[in-house]
């Protein structure tokens, strides 16, 4: 066989090269990314869905209005809990102007104000009860998940008692007989959410875990707790960060719910759900009361949910809808 | 067929058990005086109260106690109301016709909206009105029910009432009865519109999906291919196999309505299960409300047996799949 000049090899090594190249711009073009992690990738994707672009701004101004309302919310709108007796008359129930741009309630407070700082409760409640929701749905639904058999049916068939309960009416009982408050409302929705988190969890490591790396790793003497944390989480998170972020959504309504049924924080500490509850007495005289916390929960709760879709496509999650 | 029924009853009796040992604990581990909470705030004497200490066995260990809390439950003792002194059983079976009435005209509202607006969304996808419809869902899957009702009861109880100089206008609230303004039926239409709304948005969502999951099917690309209409393959083919996910789930969510919409009755005043259940909690009368939730985990299970039944009977793949989720 004749040996290849050296014009022809470089010619040959360009081509190739070319080709490579090629192959690599095609590549990105498919797969719009050159990150390769799957959080950038998956943010990569998220940044072209303008929806939920929208969705994070939003949920940052809240934060940080709420995270910062101490500094500057006070000195411009007045104090969102006391109640000023000398100028109550003179206050009560104004309708939005410059001084007040949501107006002023029943007892001459700005309801700017007790709406900002409704949003610490209320974000609380939503960051925190799922918090509490993930771990535990985490650690039940990996152990199910992963030994399969007793434990799986064990776990799997408290989570069933749980989705017996209406939510609503079990998240009410618990809180009744807890009694209401701050903690005990983070527990009542916390403990509730963890089902869902198990069930998807579980369904997503059993996908995972007949994979070949997976028994790859076992056969190289891998402990379960290595194989677990290096091998199986990382790729069955997707599910949970797409339906945390969602269930966020739901705990705010249902801590509205709770408050606005008057079992949630106790006044006079503003919260959006008991606002709408006290402003329903001013349908009539002033509207304005109870649009405010309406449109507060509603856009909180959308941009959850929108964020929560984003990310379902953005890193590929299949749901039921 | 039979086999099947057999075991998802079998599969019922582990969760119902689950069930009462959980209501149990929430009342037995609360703290207080667990007599007090049967007598509420009346003055009674010690002999009184050693006789209701013995009756409930509250002297007894804890396993004994639930003995006897499922032995009550099996003789359909659900305890008396502190407040009327009435057995619960008989006050919420008052309440359920009530409640039924609300579940049935949001089904209605929940299947002709929910299914027609995700149909449309689906065969005209990326159109004008999909977007519409997906946003749309969007947000009341968002909206907060009961602040939905107090705007409902704003606009068409007073704004409308003003417009119109008190022409036309909705009720408000309550159920209506003698001597009241408006039929019956016209009470219902606020609740059941609100009741409905985040229902008929995941309705219309889940059909939306499911019918752009069967058109990329083969079988509809055959009918296509054999020169059915675009109707024929539509209707025979498509929506016939979209179906069954959006039954379940409007069946699954006649279970949750049966249950009492607890903040749409709240809101609207309707003298449903929920409602009484609510007034319960607030009167701190504790029978009514663990009684209650008792009968209504019940009635939400054997409807979702129902529905998993009527799934198994129209496709048989659940019969003879093993029937074991995954």
């Amino acid at each position: 066989m004749k040996k290849d000049s050296p014009q022809m090899q470089q010619e040959q090594d360009r081509k190739t090269a070319e080709a490579t190249a090629a192959a690599d711009t095609a590549y990105d073009a498919l797969s719009a990314s050159p990150s390769r992690t799957l959080l950038g990738d998956a943010w990569h994707r998220l940044r072209k869905n303008r929806l939920a672009i929208v969705a994070i701004i939003w949920i940052i101004v809240m934060v940080i209005a709420a995270v910062t309302a101490d500094l500057w919310v006070p000195q411009r709108f007045g104090d969102p809990i006391t109640i000023n007796t000398q100028t109550l008359t003179a206050d009560r129930l104004l309708p939005p102007q410059l001084a007040h741009p949501f107006g002023t309630d029943d007892l001459g407070r700005d309801v700017f104000a007790r709406v900002v700082y409704g949003a610490r409760f209320s974000l609380a409640v939503g960051l925190i009860a799922t918090a509490i929701s993930i771990v535990i749905g985490l650690v039940l639904g990996a152990l199910g998940g992963y030994y399969g058999g007793f434990t799986d049916t064990l776990i799997m068939r408290t989570a069933d008692v749980f989705f017996a309960f209406p939510y609503t009416l079990f998240a009410i009982a618990l809180v009744a007989v807890l009694g209401p408050g701050f903690i005990n409302v983070f527990i009542a929705i916390g403990v509730l959410g963890w089902p869902s988190i198990a069930r998807v969890f579980r369904s997503s490591i059993f996908s995972v875990k007949s994979q070949d790396y997976v028994q790859a790793a076992r056969a190289l003497g891998a402990s379960d707790i290595r194989i677990m944390s290096r091998h199986i989480m990382p790729n069955s998170v997707a599910p949970i960060i797409v339906y945390g972020t969602m269930s966020i959504g739901g705990a705010i309504l249902t801590e509205a719910a709770l408050s606005f049924l008057g079992m949630g924080i106790q006044p006079p500490t503003p919260s959006w759900g008991y606002m709408i509850n006290a402003s329903t007495k001013f349908m009539t005289t002033a509207p304005w009361l109870m649009l405010w916390p309406g449109f507060a929960i509603l856009t909180t709760v959308l941009s959850f949910v929108l964020l929560g879709d984003g990310l379902r496509d953005a890193l590929d999650v299949k749901m039921k809808d | 067929m039979l086999k099947y029924i057999g075991r998802r009853i079998l599969q019922m009796i582990p969760v119902f058990i689950g069930v009462t040992v959980l209501l149990f604990l929430m009342t037995a581990v609360v703290p207080g005086d667990p007599v007090k909470m049967i007598t509420g705030e009346r003055e009674i004497s010690p002999a009184v109260y050693n006789q209701i200490r013995a009756e409930y066995g509250f002297d007894k260990p804890l396993i004994v106690q639930y003995g006897m809390y499922l032995n009550r439950l099996a003789h359909g003792d659900l305890g008396q109301s502190l407040m009327r002194g009435r057995p619960v059983k008989d006050m919420l079976l008052d309440k359920f016709p009530y409640t039924m009435q609300l579940a049935l005209a949001a089904i209605i509202i929940e299947i002709i909206f929910g299914i027609g607006a995700g149909m449309i969304s689906a065969v005209k996808r990326y159109s004008f009105a999909d977007v519409l419809v997906t946003l749309s869902t969007s947000i009341l899957v968002s909206l907060p029910v009961f602040w939905l009702g107090t705007l409902l009861q704003m606009f068409f109880g007073i704004y409308l009432k003003e417009w119109t100089n008190g022409a036309f206008y909705l009720p408000m609230s309550g159920a209506g009865g003698p001597g009241a303004p408006f039929p019956h039926w016209v009470y219902l239409i606020l609740p059941a519109i609100t009741l409905a709304s985040v229902s008929t948005a995941y309705a219309a969502r889940i059909m939306r999906s499911q019918l752009l999951e069967v058109m990329g099917q083969d079988y509809i690309r055959t009918a296509t291919a054999k020169g059915l209409s675009a109707s024929a393959v539509l209707w025979r083919h498509t929506v016939k196999n979209a179906m069954i996910p959006v039954i379940t789930f409007i069946g699954i969510d006649f279970g949750a309505m049966m249950s009492g919409a607890i903040l749409t009755e709240t809101v609207f005043n309707w003298p449903g299960v929920g409602n009484e259940i609510y007034n319960a909690v607030v009167r701190r009368d504790w029978p009514v409300v663990m009684g209650g939730v008792v009968i209504i985990v019940v009635v939400v299970m054997i409807i979702n047996l129902l529905v998993d039944i009527s799934y198994a009977f129209f496709d048989p793949r659940i019969r003879y799949g093993g029937g074991e989720e995954a």
